[in-house]
């Protein structure tokens, strides 16, 4: 029986990355598909291989692939940090909710997770639009004159990726919060500390895990995210996931997309062997 | 305690406030009258009606709950097993390999997991001639494989907090290990197992980037439709739309809620 998600993991996970990498080294061609076999038998029963480099040297080459890594990462980054700075107060408070408040309120924080990303993306359309509900709420207040331009800036896609990714923040830093030892609070404020010195000395570092966890959780998506750019960043916000979005269904160039996909798995790789490691220990600590 | 008493609430109120009030919008903007998504124009429902009588929608929709249904499935059967053979056998020669795979797709970028499932698919078929095509099972093979992921996480948690002495009194009763299986496990796990598959279930009829990449001709699922009314500018129809799932959804959470507040009181009640 534990042979059959292995292989089905095996074949529907694993085989397609070798298949990717395979693309990335073959010639794009008009047909269907795309590309060129980089193993061709000829008459005489040799085989020839072809690998190219190609792509991954035009990726290089082309400003345009490294600032959009970078940029993605700066994004994926900044966003990941504003989730955290709005999860922790609320993981804190859930934390040290009475039952069934804290249930009520663990509910309330899965439940939008639950209705479609898509719509809730959409939400922020309405919102952030020139002439959308904030700008024309902040008129009203008379706070500005004109109206902000706040769609189609990267401002928006960090409000969109916090927005949408708050749970996988919220959940690690409550399952910390909640195993906090209180008595070394207690300790803290026997010793004379004061609430902000015991949070700061005390409880931040205790749920350092937590806050590494959840992050890992928002960046790694976050990478690669297309959706959010697509409908709340501007033409120029460049994240990977939208150019290999475009490579793949407007240039059609398939091995192109493929050779980005392979450097982006080589970004991600770092922070996903860490979450392994993280999942591991707490395997092995269950047990 | 000034952190804990003031600080860390009101700030915890305004994440709950991010949280809601787009939603609230949606849903209030639903029953707008005006064409313009963010003038009000006085209470209406015609937005339902249009959603009602669009054929493209609700034939997106059909095709999403039915692939949805299925991928979840076939998730819950994949997830289950894998969930089993890493909490129970903890020594099989596969176990690095499942361990290594079985949770990437949680954080996989959906992109990469789009385009390197179809590049499988499409080369499966120059090979062996199976899928023929993309459409409706190459999405449905799709979602299962990362449907997985998150079934054995939520069955894998619950299979660790069960009480083991419970198979051992079946199993010291003389029932075998597949009864032991259907008899004790599984009721056991139930409510997990309902959870992970709706879970599976939502995350399927809701993914637009992997559908899109593996879907074909004719299988435009409800995400991908909706996404390219959104790109042509707001539509007051799509947030009908959104209301709809917000009702749908908000009642699961009721009973859901109402559900742990029954099993709490239980728990707590004088044994």
């Amino acid at each position: 029986m534990a042979w059959i998600p292995t292989l089905w993991l095996l074949l529907l996970f694993l085989i397609p990355f070798l298949v990717v990498a395979k693309i990335s080294l073959s010639e794009a061609a008009i047909a269907m598909p795309p590309y060129k076999p980089i193993l061709t038998w000829a008459e005489d029963g040799l085989a020839t291989l072809r690998l190219q480099f190609g792509n991954y040297l035009f990726l290089l080459d082309d400003p345009l692939y490294l600032s959009a890594y970078g940029e993605s990462i700066q994004i994926a980054g900044i966003s990941t940090l504003v989730t955290l700075l709005i999860a922790y107060p609320m993981a804190y408070v859930i934390a040290r909710a009475e039952e069934p408040r804290r249930t009520a309120l663990l509910i309330l924080v899965i439940l939008p997770f639950w209705t479609s990303f898509l719509l809730r993306v959409y939400a922020w359309i309405g919102i952030l639009k020139t002439n959308g509900i904030l700008n024309n709420a902040l008129m009203g207040m008379g706070l500005i004159d004109a109206p902000l331009v706040m769609l189609q800036t990267d401002f928006a896609v960090y409000l969109g990726i916090a927005y949408t990714y708050l749970p996988f923040m919220v959940l690690p830093l409550y399952a910390t919060l909640s195993k906090l030892d209180g008595t070394l609070l207690e300790a803290a404020e026997d010793l004379g500390a004061t609430p902000w010195v015991s949070f700061w000395t005390v409880t931040l570092p205790l749920t350092l895990p937590g806050m590494l966890a959840g992050s890992l959780l928002v960046f790694v998506p976050a990478l690669g995210e297309y959706v959010i750019p697509a409908l709340l960043g501007g033409n120029d916000t460049l994240m990977i996931g939208k150019v290999l979005w475009n490579e793949f269904f407007a240039n059609r160039d398939w091995p192109i997309a493929s050779a980005v996909a392979i450097c982006m798995l080589l970004v991600i790789v770092a922070p996903l062997m860490w979450l392994q490691r993280i999942q591991v220990r707490r395997e092995e600590a269950a047990v | 305690m000034t952190v804990s008493r003031y600080v860390m609430p009101s700030l915890a109120a305004l994440g709950f406030g991010f949280l809601y009030i787009p939603i609230f919008i949606l849903v209030v903007y639903s029953f707008n009258a005006s064409k313009l998504v963010t003038v009000w124009g006085g209470f209406s429902t015609q937005w339902y009606g249009a959603l009602l009588n669009d054929p493209q929608i609700l034939g997106a929709a059909w095709l999403s709950v039915k692939i949805a249904a299925i991928s979840a499935t076939l998730a819950l059967i994949l997830g289950t097993m894998a969930a089993l053979t890493l909490v129970r056998f903890r020594w099989f020669r596969g176990r690095i390999w499942l361990t290594g795979m079985v949770a990437a797709p949680l954080v996989m970028p959906e992109v990469i997991t789009g385009l390197s499932l179809l590049l499988l698919f499409v080369a499966l078929e120059n090979v062996f001639g199976w899928p023929a095509g993309r459409g409706v099972l190459t999405i449905v093979l799709a979602h299962a494989t990362f449907g997985m992921a998150f079934v054995t996480v939520i069955v894998q948690a619950r299979l660790r907090d069960m009480d083991l002495s419970l198979e051992e009194a079946a199993m010291d009763l003389g029932a075998r290990p597949l009864t032991v299986f259907f008899t004790v496990t599984l009721p056991v796990i139930a409510p997990a197992l309902v959870a992970a598959w709706l879970l599976a279930f939502t995350l399927s009829i809701d993914d637009l980037v992997i559908a899109s990449f593996v879907s074909g001709p004719g299988s435009s699922t409800l995400p991908m439709v909706v996404f390219s009314k959104v790109r042509l500018g707001i539509s007051p129809d799509v947030n009908a739309l959104a209301t709809l799932m917000i009702l749908v959804v908000g009642l699961g959470g009721a009973i859901a809620f109402w559900q742990m507040r029954k099993a709490h009181r239980q728990a707590q009640l004088p044994k």
